[in-house]
């Protein structure tokens, strides 16, 4: 835009110049020679079921990455204690929990010290509810960028979960640390302990996806999800061991997949027998959940845009 | 020659009042789970054809590689959906389109930057979130910086940034995509002129470079200066397909032609609006052409004529105008008692009369315009005032088109008489 009016019209050359460009175009080869035969994209209304596209996720691997740098860096931001965050919340919970159920309850810790039987359930637990509860309601909050730009949107709260890793890490730290004070050695069990992260990742990935897709559509879930949460805490064996409960009742227990999950984190770290069957459940179940909700995901996902 | 894009049959259906009305709860879909079976059993089968809305409608096009296509049509249109279709941000109810190349879209400028994350830190998440690989924003990362004059302020949190600033810095990311097609929506309509021009400029480049460009915006100049082929929509449907020139056209007779040039009619003089001194019969716009047809340009010359009737013998009346640009400023104010000498102090018997102002061409600027209308007594008491209904646009010059991008800034354009002559020259 000259600065001048119309009249002593003073073109910017390289504006002119730009034009002059475009309007001459002269191609002396045909642009359509380097185009594939198939097309990339076809877009169609799609079917009511749509096989998960783990070609399409995996092209986009490096977006998940960069959302989860994102939650995380941003997670802190203008925080006076920062990361401390991570250590305080656990930490404190444990020593309240050791101090009301441990001391004053008498809630028994299966032989290990109560502080790092609790810290260990809620290392687990936390990560577990912070990532199914960030999940649930991140599609919500990227509402901005569902309606602006295509990527798989499972991306999203696969993030979420992704960026609760670095809070569980840092908590894991603190537990090695509580272990040595404690002094409690590890086991070859330990090897056990990455798969039971996975399977706590899976389940919680399985019940993120699950719940923010319903959340898009139905609100409710942001009122509801941390309720759940609540109640499935106490149904967890977090506070108390497994064996706390009556014979009779363990396997209404068992039937929560984090049950098999929290003990099996304990048993991992504190060289104990594990309950294949409780496992055994819980894999079943996440596997099952994590189907079921990618399924459900990608069915609701063709409307996220329209509704969200 | 094969398409870069091919679309057939595009249609989106939606559910009028879905958009709005998103907040569906469980309760209401536990009613209409229960009811739908019921209904099913009166024979009512779920939509009722009203409840619905085409928002794109049976297009159909093919786009060669290279193509600079413009989408122009009036707000709700469809313009978007077309493009949220075309980018996969929302799926087509009917129809299919074949993407041969990769696809980038930019409905908005800035999208996914998170105010607490620096620039550097947004110029990655934002090039990630459009589709560009680490390394890719990795190589281009000097570019970028250097494209959006930000080095200073890189370690500052964007949400330090000036809307100028912000702007510039995505726009920045985002004229570095490389994708084979980009899907632009409009995005020049935000951000200084300077910001505008700068984009329109990074536009025609990537144009020049034989990249797939769609492109929908508001600024026909733009259109007819970067696209050589323009969709024009209208109700969701392609109205007209072809040079970009020829849709420009016949869209703006379309929309606004007889439309703008229009006039206020008041036949019964009891209902008329006024008072007991003057009541107002007519107020129009009229061109040289008195098919009324003819754009109105910023070289056009037409008249305002204002009929009223005088109701008191021996009044001494004058009409005045107000006349307002878009931007709700008054541009200019005429009045007959000083421009029309002969009538200024005679006193008018009862009846009607018609009062013309003559607006030369070179006066007003590119725009919507509008007036109100005052009666004045005695070339000194106001006794009536109207804010008329008639509107008209003025257009820029076609052959404005080819140098400029967009409209001059200024309430008036007027043609002034220049005139250079040397003063103290190097002699030969």
């Amino acid at each position: 835009m000259p600065v001048s009016t119309t009249n002593n019209e003073t073109v910017p050359v390289s504006t002119a110049k730009r034009i002059q460009k475009g309007s001459l175009e002269t191609d002396h080869h045909d642009p359509s020679e380097g185009l594939p035969d198939e097309p990339l994209v076809v877009i169609e209304p799609n079917k009511a079921w749509s096989a998960l596209d783990l070609r399409d996720l995996w092209a986009f691997r490096e977006l998940l990455y960069f959302l989860t740098w994102r939650d995380v860096k941003v997670r802190y931001k203008q925080t006076e204690l920062g990361v401390a965050w991570a250590i305080i919340q656990p930490l404190v919970t444990m020593l309240i929990f050791t101090l009301f159920f441990g001391r004053l309850a008498g809630v028994p810790s299966d032989n290990v010290p109560y502080p790092i039987f609790a810290f260990a359930g809620l290392l687990a637990w936390t990560f577990f509810a912070n990532a199914i509860t960030t999940s649930g309601n991140s599609l919500v909050g990227s509402a901005h960028l569902i309606t602006k730009v295509y990527f798989p949107r499972m991306i999203i709260p696969g993030a979420a979960v992704a960026a609760g890793l670095v809070d569980f890490a840092i908590g894991f730290v603190i537990l090695v640390l509580l272990m040595i004070y404690y002094g409690v050695g590890i086991t070859w069990s330990i090897l056990m302990f990455p798969v039971m992260l996975l399977l706590t990742t899976l389940l919680a990935l399985g019940m993120g996806m699950w719940m923010s897709a319903l959340n898009v559509k139905y609100r409710d879930v942001r009122f509801a999800l941390p309720f759940i949460v609540q109640l499935w805490l106490y149904v967890s064996p977090v506070i108390y061991p497994s064996s706390f409960l009556p014979p009779k009742f363990r396997w209404l227990l068992s039937l929560n997949p984090m049950t098999g999950i929290i003990e099996g984190y304990r048993s991992s770290l504190f060289g104990r027998p594990f309950n294949w069957i409780d496992l055994g459940v819980s894999a079943a179940i996440t596997l099952g959940l994590l189907i079921y909700s990618s399924y459900a995901f990608r069915r609701m996902e063709k409307s996220f845009a329209d509704i969200i | 020659m094969k398409p870069i894009v091919r679309a057939t049959t595009l249609g989106k259906q939606y559910i009028i009042g879905t958009r709005e009305a998103a907040y569906d709860t469980l309760r209401e879909a536990i009613v209409q789970a229960v009811q739908a079976p019921l209904q099913r059993l009166r024979g009512r089968n779920g939509k009722r054809a009203g409840d619905t809305i085409w928002a794109l409608k049976n297009a159909s096009f093919d786009i060669t590689p290279g193509e600079v296509v413009g989408i122009i049509g009036r707000n709700g249109a469809g313009k978007s959906t077309l493009l949220r279709v075309l980018s996969r941000i929302t799926e087509p109810t009917t129809g299919r389109a074949e993407l041969y190349g990769r696809v980038a879209s930019l409905l908005e400028v800035g999208t996914g930057f998170h105010p607490e994350l620096t620039g550097r830190e947004n110029i990655y998440l934002n090039g990630a979130i459009l589709g560009m690989k680490k390394i890719e924003i990795d190589r281009k990362f000097d570019q970028i910086v250097e494209f959006s004059e930000l080095e200073r302020f890189l370690d500052t949190p964007v949400k330090r940034y000036s809307s100028g600033m912000y702007m510039r810095l995505a726009f920045a990311v985002a004229s570095h995509l490389e994708p084979e097609i980009l899907v632009v929506d409009e995005v020049l309509a935000v951000g200084d002129v300077q910001f505008q021009k700068k984009c329109l400029g990074k536009m025609s480049d990537v144009a020049t470079e034989g990249r797939t460009v769609l492109f929908v915006s508001h600024n026909m100049v733009a259109i007819q200066s970067l696209c050589k082929r323009a969709l024009w929509l209208t109700q969701g449907e392609i109205a007209d397909d072809g040079p970009a020139g020829t849709v420009v056209r016949n869209y703006l007779s379309h929309s606004f032609g007889n439309q703008s040039l229009q006039e206020e009619v008041w036949p019964d003089i009891e209902t008329a609006p006024g008072n007991d001194t003057v009541r107002l019969h007519r107020v129009r716009i009229k061109t040289a052409d008195e098919m009324g047809s003819e754009q109105l340009t910023t070289k056009t010359p037409f008249f305002i004529e204002v009929e009223f009737w005088n109701l008191q013998p021996d009044a001494n009346l004058s009409i005045t105008l107000h006349l307002y640009t878009e931007q709700e400023v008054i541009a200019f104010t005429t009045g007959s008692g000083s421009g029309d000498p002969e009538w200024a102090r005679r006193p008018m018997p009862v009846g009607l009369f018609r009062s013309t102002c003559y607006m030369p061409g070179d006066l007003l600027n590119v725009g919507r315009h509008r007036f109100n209308v005052f009666v004045i007594k005695d070339l000194s008491s106001l006794i009536y005032q109207r804010e008329s209904a008639v509107t008209f646009e003025i257009f820029d010059l076609q052959e404005r088109v080819v140098s400029h991008y967009s409209r001059e800034p200024g309430v008036v354009q007027p043609q002034l008489k220049w005139k250079t002559e040397p003063v103290d020259v190097l002699q030969k």
